[in-house]
């Protein structure tokens, strides 16, 4: 049986797959919602995992999975198997990280609010990135520009701005995960 | 990097393209399968006698075992291709080796017990242990890459299982140049070159599958 809000957001992840940029940014959103819940009730304050890491985490596994999802399937499940996988990597690389790193745990300790993707590991990320893909992300990302806007600006196809970014944020993505 | 801006950041790229997990899979399949042949008809080449072979029930059944092995695999494969599977694809995975268990009944039941342990060593265990891994090898790599477009949420389960499936094809071919027919040979020789095949696939997994 599908639950109505399973409906909403599983209507508005098909228009997104679809080109629905709008609809996509309103899953997201609430998807962000529902997984912060979740995150912040596995998460002890000072557990050296922050909440926002496994909600940022699992918004952009989602992003570059959707094509996992099965369009005629109930999509909660789907995302809390993926918020599932990325709290349980979350913890095991803290895990690691805290034996390895006592001053960097006290760090973490010490901040209240962070920004879950710290400016110097976004600058990382973008590093390992050719030109192109980079100036397309910081485009989108750091201006705020949209993908056609970006496109007129750098003078590259519409696809060919898609390709990068989609590129680009999955090197991010494998940039966490070496955290 | 502030959650709201991620948000505005992805949904700039809503559109989803590429190939479903379903048609990466079978692309890698059909990859996989011509591979498996290359290196078998490079290597080993069909038994002198596999037409007279051919009308044996124990040489067709070594067919029916891998076979059933390599497409209850893929099916496996494909269901842990995504992230919410559960434990339950796993059984499809008993149908090859019930099969193999019934086969193996039978073989006993028909043949006198003195006779058992030359068919259970026969005379190829050495090739087979070599050359099912070595058929497989190429197919299975080709399978994890292709997996990579999936989202396992049991990584080395994915990649063990893409393991059976690179092993059930190599077996397949393998079966053709064997001339140790007997399940009971099937049973331990095969079994072990696959399962070796497996825990290749769950060891380079754990790389090869994050996401």
């Amino acid at each position: 049986m599908t639950r109505p809000d399973d409906a909403e957001l599983a209507g508005l992840l098909r228009a997104a797959m679809a080109g629905d940029e709008r609809a996509y940014q309103r899953f997201l959103s609430m998807v962000a919602l529902r997984v912060r819940a979740l995150a912040r009730r596995l998460t002890a304050p000072g557990g050296g995992v922050e909440a926002e890491d496994i909600v940022q985490d699992t918004l952009l596994a989602i992003h570059l999975k959707r094509h996992t999802w099965r369009q005629d399937e109930p999509v909660l499940p789907w995302i809390f198997a993926i918020a599932r996988f990325k709290a349980i990597d979350a913890f095991r690389r803290r895990g690691r990280r805290v034996e390895l790193d006592i001053a960097d745990f006290s760090d973490t300790l010490a901040a209240p609010e962070s920004e879950a993707i710290s400016q110097r590991d976004l600058g990382r990320a973008l590093d390992t990135l050719s030109p192109s893909q980079k100036a397309v992300v910081a485009s989108v990302s750091v201006e705020g520009q949209s993908i056609a806007e970006t496109a007129d600006a750098l003078g590259m196809t519409n696809t060919a701005v898609r390709v990068a970014l989609h590129r680009g944020l999955a090197a991010i993505a494998r940039r966490f995960g070496e955290r | 990097m502030k959650t709201d801006d991620l948000i505005a950041t992805l949904s700039k790229d809503a559109r989803s393209t590429g190939p479903s997990v379903t048609t990466m899979l079978a692309g890698g399949v059909a990859v996989a399968i011509v591979l498996a042949a290359v290196a078998f008809f490079g290597m080993l080449g069909p038994r002198p006698d596999i037409h007279a072979a051919a009308a044996t029930p124990r040489f067709l059944l070594k067919f029916v075992m891998t076979a059933t092995l390599a497409l209850t695999a893929l099916a496996s494969a494909a269901a842990l291709s995504r992230p919410q599977a559960g434990a339950r694809v796993l059984g499809l995975l008993l149908a090859a080796p019930l099969l193999l268990a019934v086969a193996v009944l039978a073989e006993m039941m028909l043949v006198p017990m003195p006779d058992w342990p030359a068919l259970w060593i026969g005379n190829n265990n050495m090739l087979c242990l070599v050359f099912i891994p070595l058929i497989g090898f190429a197919p299975l790599a080709v399978l994890l890459a292709a997996m990579r477009r999936g989202a396992p949420a049991r990584p080395r389960l994915a990649g063990a299982v893409a393991g059976l499936l690179a092993g059930g094809i190599a077996a397949t071919f393998y079966a053709a140049h064997c001339t140790d027919d007997s399940p009971l040979f099937v049973a331990t020789w095969y079994s072990i070159a696959i399962l070796a095949l497996a825990a290749l696939g769950a060891l380079a997994a754990s790389r090869a599958l994050r996401w």
